[in-house]
Order: C-alpha cells, then structure tokens, then sequence
C-alpha cells in the first residue's frame, strides 16, 4: 500500500476517531487515504484551531488528540496549538506535509522547517525519510505523546514520502533507549514522605494539573479521605476536582484566593503532586511554602527543583504514588488547621457587589447552577478565565479546560469544538471576553458545518479588560486595549444560523441561559459587563 | 562557577545535536567547548559538552538533556575522574631567528610540525585543556596567524564503561 494509507491505517489502529485538519497538496495522498477510512476529518477554519480543538478533543476524552496541517504556512499556523498543548503536557500527535525530499532546503514554495520552528514545543519529533520507518515512528510517537509526562509530537511527510508503495506492518513492542518513564515511585522516598507527613501538624496537598494527566482524581480523594489533609490547587488543577469537597480550598496563585496562599504560607508540610508550581501558581511570592518541608510528586524529573527545591522528591505516576501513599498513611489530626483554614476563609471571602450591569461573579454561578452536573467548560484566557476559575462550580464530572501555561487567548472556542465532538450527548460552554472571540470567531464555520450545539458565554466589556486593568495599575494610563467598535456579536452568530441574545443586567440571565439551554443550536450569550469590574 | 564535563551518548541522527544546542540557547546556558563524533557502535554518537555554572544549574542541564527522546545516557564527569585531551593547531610566524626557539617548544610539549613553509608552520599539541593553553601562550610572542581546538573529549577512568 501507499505509505499515506499506512499513516492513517496507524491512526486507525490507535484507535483514532476524529482528526482535525486542514487540506494542502503536500497532504494531498494523505486526505486521499482518509477519504477512504473510517476517522471523521473536521475542516476547521485555521489551523491554530485544528491544534486547539485537538488538545480540547485529547482533555476531555483523556486520549490523543490528532490534527493535520499542510507544509508551509500550514504548518506554522499550527504551532500555537502545539505549543499551548505542550505548555498544558496536552497527549497530542501533530501531523504535517514537507515539501519532496528532493526539494527540501531549497526554500520552494509552501516549505517551512517546521521541526526546527517547533523544536522548544514539541515532545519529541519526526522527519520522516523512508517511508519503511512510518509504522514505527507513528508507534513511537502515540506512546511518547501519552507515556511519561503527556505532550505534543510532531510527525512531519514529504510528499514524495506518502506516495511511496510500503509494507504494512503494526505489530512489536515499542523500545526506545532513550525513553523510559519512571511509573513507581522510589520506595525510600516514599517511606520518607509518610515519616514527614505523619509528623505534620498542618500538612498541605497542593494539586496541579498532572492529577488530571495521571487520571489520579479518585487516588487522590482515597488519600486524602484517609489522612484528613486539606489540598489547594493551580489553575490546571481545578479541572476534576469538586469545589465543594470539604477538604478542597481552592484555587492558589497570583490569581488565587488569599485564603489559600495563606494555607500555604502557613503549612508545615507541603505535599505537591503533578505541578510544576510555575510562577502564576506561586504568585513569585517568596513566602510560597517557606515554613514547609516540601514532598514533591511529578512524573517528570525535570521539574523537582526546577521552580521550587523540595526536600523530598518522588518522581513517577502520581497515581502509583498516591496509591503506596494511601496504604501506608494513617488519619492526621488535621481539626486544629482546618478550623484555622476555615476561618480565614471566612475572614477574607469576597463577593463582588452585583449592582453594575452584568455582574461575572453572578453569571458563572447562575451557569453554575443550571447546566449539567457532566458539563464541560472551556474558558479562555483574560479576566474571563480568572472569573471562571473562581466562580465556576465544578462537581464530581464536570470538566473545566482552559489554557494554563502558555494562556493561548482564542482557545475556547476551538477546544469546545473538540470537546463537542468527542461528546455530542454532554453540555459544551466556552467561556470568553470580546477580545478571545475575535481571535477564534472563524472557527462559527466549523460550528456551522458540523451542527454543533454549544453554549457560549461572552462577557463584553469593550475592552481587553486583563490589560486594561494591569496598565491603569502600572502606568495609570492604557493604551490599545479598546475594543468599541465591536460588531454586533449576536448578529454575526446569526450569520451562521445561531441564535445569540445580549444581556444587560443580571435579572435577564436566567432567561437567557434557559433559551440557550433549550435551544437546538449554537447559542451566545453576550454578557455586557462594566469596563470597571475587577479581575480579582 | 565550576565546569562541569557532560558525556552524552545520543541516537545518531540528524536534528540530534540542533535539539541539544538549542535547548542551551533557549534555557540561557552556557557551552564552554563541545566535541561530536561517532562511537564504535555506528548508531549512536559520542557528545562532550563543557559548561560552566554553578551545581543547581548543571542539574537542570542534565534534566532537560535527559528529557530529549534521543538521548540515551548522560554521565557527569569529575576532572579527577577522567582523562581528557584536546587537540589544536596553531598556525605560527617564522624567520631565521625565531625557527629553532619554536622547534624547541615544540619538542617540550611533545607537539608535531605538520606543515612548514618558509614564513609559517602548522604544530599539533595534543594535551589536556592547560597543556593546549599554555603552549599557545608561549606562542603568542612568534605571532600566531591562526588557532584552531578540538574542544574536550573525555572517557572516564578505569574498566567500568556504559
């Protein structure tokens, strides 16, 4: 067969189902291949969404995402995507045509050295250059994308590649020397983390995002069930993690919840697991778990002692871990400290007051209460995706996707879409600002094309209110954060046949989002909120 | 800061040693000298890299080293620990006074003339980093026209290999 049909036979046997792509001719014996197979191809509008979508796809399925872009400028319209997949340790198989062997570094038309442009953002990569090495490469790169620390993999294919005749074998094991995870935890390590642990009197879990990587959730509640620890989390570490769970605090950061950073200034021991505690989650703070004996769990040894030095790292799958750890961990007298907790939470709770326009902390909590308990939602990035972090209420299945590390505005919307495919029959909200619409608006097509039915939560200010409000803070003054001369948003999704409503003050909420509810298509909701509405 | 020597046996593929490099520009590290070739086993080549920083970074250096799919092993080599060598070629000035002056240095320092002309020659020395330094140095005052070094390849002492 034709290595193109060897490509997408792989992707076929790992169980792909949809790829999001966009077409070119050095793709074109691949599309040729996926006319005829059974995985579904999403034509998005750019391919930045492709990569998006993908990573959306690849968080709420917990599989791999697929996307597809031609040479070129295909290729490197697609490196947002990746590289924001890559800065979340999204699973993700990146796949792009190369101009002919032959012509490659003869700068011809439509070529791009796409692995080196993507070199700091990528997992690991392939130039493929004998079609032969196609079924072990495509082998290769699904399990480095999700073994170890998930991340993006790029396979780039010369034209000339995908039309050589090969034989198709998919079959042995994958070895490579230089790749191979640790998954158990060092057993000293871990006797020493209990010893420290048990020896606490105002332990702290601090969650991240690789919780949710590991599939780890249901370890860690077992856990915590049993030792009675409190737990904080990063932004990426929201996502699966009830709101409501008695021993969750909340959300930790520059962008946190003062109560929870003073949990962590004040914890005795701090237990992290599957976070890089970046500079957002520490708010560059000094005081970041200052008093603390740090007990480090990642998976990827590259991040102890990378941000924070710990006093015991344990490297490896934090599911395995939290499994020794719950085996060998006894209940810790924690009342004292989560009184404590309990009352600084008190002393510093927040409510925004609701008397201008649309009040954010009001619509997410009202959205909170109406959607579905499995509900998915995007949020993008700006005062939008602080607000969502902070007021959207997560129970047991719902999920909560938004751009972490990178902070890629125009991801909710493409990410949505992946999500939408992946779950047809489950409720889909993007959330976002005026501004990140603007940047993912084509992707309506995409919407349009596939009838997809999702909910979006717009919250116009006029203004790219996250900038506008750290330049009034800096330099008492802005300067391009306008936004008003702004369409008329519920026009323009009726252009595509969606049905939009704009509201203006809280009491039109309720049946806005009920309509949107109910309505058999793609639904905005525009949120008008005041220029003066805080981010915090 | 310390110099730290970096042994690192990676695939031998091209695109292995750009990952490596530019992971040194982009994480703000430092290459004092580096040396690839090939090893006795044709699929995977040999890397010496030479930095200097302090321990906490060279940890970091190994980390995100270690993190590339292609590399397969990474030693930290101890200066006590290892032999290493460096070779140079120095191209220097000559005339009627100064050609047995340099011969003799030459001699000294166990190096080899490779190419010798009426006005100029080209000398190997062959040596660790201080030996190839110093012999330069005591070249300088003939007139160095052009230098030339290896940077350091280093093997580890004793039996034990990896």
């Amino acid at each position: 067969m034709k290595a193109a049909d060897a490509i997408i036979k792989c992707l076929e046997k790992e169980n792909v189902k949809i790829v999001f792509g966009y077409p070119g001719v050095p793709v074109g014996p691949l599309y040729e291949a996926l006319r005829k197979s059974d995985i579904e191809h999403i034509l998005v509008r750019h391919e930045q969404a492709a990569g998006h979508s993908a990573s959306g796809y690849a968080r709420a399925t917990r599989s791999i995402g697929v996307c597809i872009a031609t040479s070129g400028p295909g290729a490197i319209n697609l490196i947002t995507g990746i590289a924001t997949a890559y800065a979340d340790s999204i699973p993700m198989i990146a796949i792009t045509g190369q101009v002919r062997t032959d012509l490659i570094g003869k700068d011809v038309f439509q070529e791009a050295d796409i692995i080196g442009a993507t070199d700091s953002f990528t997992k690991h990569s392939y130039l493929v250059k004998d079609a032969k090495d196609i079924p072990r490469i495509m082998k290769e790169a699904f399990y480095i994308a999700k073994t170890g620390r998930p991340g993006p993999v790029l396979i780039d294919i010369p034209l000339d590649i995908q039309n050589t005749e090969v034989e198709f074998e998919y079959t042995g094991e994958v070895n490579i020397r230089g790749y191979k995870p640790t998954i158990n935890g060092h057993k000293g390590q871990i006797k020493k983390a209990i010893e420290k642990i048990k020896g606490s009197k105002r332990p702290l879990i601090c969650v991240g995002g690789g919780v949710m990587s590991a599939n780890a959730e249901k370890e860690l509640f077992e856990f915590i069930e049993k030792s009675k620890i409190p737990m904080v989390h990063t932004l990426m570490g929201k996502d699966g993690i009830p709101s409501k769970y008695k021993y969750n605090i909340g959300l930790i950061g520059s962008h946190g919840y003062k109560y929870a950073n003073k949990a962590i200034a004040e914890a005795d021991v701090l237990m992290l697991v599957g976070t890089r505690v970046a500079d957002r989650a520490t708010g560059g703070s000094k005081s970041f778990g200052k008093v603390a004996d740090i007990i480090h769990i990642d998976v990827d040894p590259a991040e102890i002692g990378k941000n924070l030095s710990a006093h015991i790292p344990v490297v490896g799958d934090c599911k395995k871990i939290l499994r020794d750890l719950t085996d060998k961990i006894t209940e810790i007298d924690t009342k004292e400290w989560l009184s404590e907790i309990a009352a600084w939470r008190k002393e510093y709770a927040k409510t925004r007051p609701t008397n201008l326009k649309v009040n954010p902390q009001y619509a997410l909590e009202l959205l909170s209460e109406m959607i579905e308990e499995d509900a998915i939602v995007t949020a993008d990035v700006g005062q939008n995706q602080i607000w969502t972090s902070h007021y959207l209420d997560m129970t047991h299945d719902r999920r909560f996707l938004t751009s972490g590390g990178l902070g890629t505005m125009g991801y909710s919307i493409p990410a949505s879409v992946g999500c939408k495919l992946a779950f047809p029959d489950r409720r889909v909200v993007a959330v976002m600002g005026d501004g990140s619409f603007q940047m993912s608006m084509p992707e309506l097509g995409t919407i349009r094309q596939n009838n997809l039915k999702i909910i979006f939560l717009l919250f116009n200010n006029s203004k790219l209110g996250m900038v506008n409000e750290y330049q009034t803070n800096v330099y008492k003054n802005t300067y391009g954060v306008e936004l008003n001369e702004n369409p008329d948003f519920v026009k323009l999704v009726e252009a595509y046949g969606f049905s939009g409503k704009t509201v203006n003050d809280n009491s039109q909420l309720k049946g806005a989002l009920d309509e949107a509810m109910k309505s058999n298509k793609t639904f905005l909701i525009e949120c008008i909120v005041s220029a003066d509405e805080s981010t915090l | 800061m310390n110099k730290y020597i970096l042994s690192i046996l990676v695939e031998n593929h091209s695109g292995v040693l750009s990952k490596m490099a530019g992971l040194f520009t982009r994480r703000g590290y430092n290459i004092d000298s580096l040396t690839v070739s090939i090893t006795d086993d044709p699929s995977i080549s040999r890397t010496t890299i030479v930095v200097s920083g302090d321990e906490q970074i060279t940890e970091q250096i190994v980390k995100q080293l270690n993190k590339l799919i292609d590399v397969i092993k990474i030693l930290e080599l101890s200066p006590q620990k290892a032999v290493s060598r460096e070779l140079a070629l120095i191209k220097v000035t000559l005339d009627q006074n100064t050609r047995s002056f340099i011969i003799e240095t030459v001699n000294v320092f166990k190096g080899n003339i490779v190419e010798m002309n009426a006005k100029s020659m080209i000398i190997e020395v062959t040596g660790d980093e201080d030996k190839v330094t110093a012999f330069i140095e005591l070249m300088k005052p003939y007139g160095i026209k052009e230098v030339v070094r290896t940077g350091l390849a280093v093997l580890q002492k004793g039996t034990e290999m990896y």
